[in-house]
């Protein structure tokens, strides 16, 4: 199967990092976020002829990171959603929607603690 | 410079089934920007994750789309396997490739008609829906589900198809290649089709590519990706040519679709020669730590299943990055310089699907 790498950076060298990629030419494959404890783990993904590689933040709630729309264009539409659903903050996207692009009926859903099921439950 | 007006397009709009709005900035009937906005839709499926046990949650995937939805369910039971080390057997990766093709199809035939309904070819329309039906009549036999399938779980799938009924399947198939062969003749021939659809909605080559565009949508601008090429399942043991138009406009764009019909019909069959007897699934215990990036070839380009176990029952996350999320960048590019009586076909020409995106 697919072999996978990821690579933990510091936010000071996301710029740098994502440079590179897009001098070799690769494709953004997506980017997207995941609440863990009271951190966030923010993936970039690139692929470059299926071949998959990841870089990954570690950031608290009130990190500020920066856009990587000047390089890669089409990032506004995850960073928008990463802010609409985390409140992660993005300095510098190319089109920000100011939390407009994906309605909520509460602010910042992915925040939110998870839910605890305990038997009996309803779903 | 003219003077710059606003027209909003959508959320609804008659060629729109699904709300998605865009906020065209013209002069006089050119559009110079576009503005796209998503979000009435949005289900938090994603969230969902939390509260429903891994294995449970193969029912939410399937539904994150109506038309592709037995990709998404066997995407996510492919990452879930992943991240398990789990051995799928030989039959189920199989079962799991004709499900998965005749999606396409589905989906495809789906697209064709809904487009020619754009430009108003109505009998067109009619007449993709009518062998549509056909593939959908296949898809209930044998999963007993017509959009909504739930032959796929984590470990295998839930149904078998037997021996004969491939058979009589592969076989139905020439008939149908037939009536898609009259289809798509149409759709590639026509003058009045080729005069509507050629040089609208261009995107090049390199834009297509560094603007993150999948499936059909970089295809028809020569931009060859397809992530069944990463061998998921049986697609590793199975011929799969990718189909590519290098003009990057909207006639392209139906051009890879109509093509794609018949790869998918030519991988059905080389699944149903090659199947081998044996189980379909594997006892499941235990949960995922770990995590995988799955992906996979819905009908509208690459799909990625992002999937993070802590070793409970339940997903610490499901992050799904859907094919028409990553085409709506490739779709600005495709609207600015169009004119306004273009946008309908343009916005159609990528396949949206916005239940999908929303998820």
């Amino acid at each position: 199967m697919e072999n996978q790498t990821t690579t933990n950076i510091d936010v000071g060298k996301l710029i740098g990092c994502v440079e590179r990629f897009r001098n070799k030419g690769c494709r953004l494959v997506q980017i997207g976020c995941t609440k863990v404890g009271e951190q966030y783990e923010i993936n970039y993904s690139f692929d470059k002829d299926y071949h998959f590689e990841n870089i990954r933040l570690t950031v608290t709630a009130d990190t500020e990171i920066p856009s990587i729309s000047g390089m890669y264009w089409s990032a506004f539409i995850y960073e928008n959603e990463m802010h609409d659903l985390f409140g992660i903050q993005v300095r510098g996207m190319n089109i920000d929607f100011k939390g407009t692009l994906i309605r909520t009926a509460i602010k910042y859903p992915f925040s939110q603690p998870p839910v605890t099921v305990t038997k009996g439950d309803k779903p | 410079m003219s003077k710059q007006i606003i027209v909003p397009f959508g959320p609804q709009h008659p060629v729109l089934p699904e709300p998605i709005h865009l906020d065209l900035v013209l002069e006089d009937e050119k559009v110079v920007d576009v503005i796209p906005s998503i979000g009435y839709i949005h289900r938090g499926f994603e969230k969902l994750v939390e509260k429903r046990e891994y294995t449970d949650y193969v029912y939410i995937a399937e539904r994150t789309c109506g038309i592709c939805s037995f990709v998404h369910g066997a995407t996510f039971c492919q990452g879930i396997e992943q991240i398990m080390n789990i051995d799928v057997p030989e039959r189920a990766q199989y079962l799991r490739v004709i499900w998965s093709e005749y999606s396409r199809l589905h989906s495809h035939l789906l697209w064709l008609g809904l487009f020619a309904d754009s430009f108003g070819f109505e009998n067109l329309f009619m007449n993709a829906w009518k062998i549509r039906e056909d593939i959908l009549d296949v898809m209930e036999q044998t999963t007993g589900g017509r959009v909504i399938q739930g032959s796929c779980k984590v470990g295998g799938v839930r149904r078998d198809i037997s021996n004969e009924k491939l058979d009589m399947m592969a076989k139905d198939l020439d008939r149908i290649d037939r009536d898609m062969k009259k289809l798509t003749t149409v759709f590639l021939k026509d003058d009045s089709i080729r005069h509507r659809l050629r040089n609208v909605g261009v995107i090049s080559r390199e834009d297509a590519y560094h603007f993150g565009a999948v499936g059909p949508t970089a295809r028809g601008s020569g931009v060859s990706i397809d992530a069944r090429k990463l061998g998921y399942g049986a697609y590793d043991r199975l011929n799969v040519q990718v189909v590519t138009d290098s003009c990057g406009d909207s006639y392209s764009r139906c051009a890879v679709r109509a093509k794609e019909l018949f790869t998918s019909t030519d991988l059905i069959r080389q699944a149903v020669k090659k199947i081998p007897e044996g189980p379909i699934d594997v006892k499941v215990t235990g949960a995922p730590e770990g995590e995988y990036f799955m992906r996979a070839e819905q009908p509208r380009g690459e799909l990625v299943h992002y999937l993070k176990g802590n070793g409970t029952k339940f997903l610490v996350r499901s992050r799904i990055r859907t094919p028409t999320l990553t085409n709506i960048p490739p779709l600005i590019k495709m609207l600015q310089g169009c004119e306004l009586a273009d946008v309908p076909v343009i916005v159609l020409s990528i396949d949206p699907c916005i239940s999908c995106t929303e998820r």
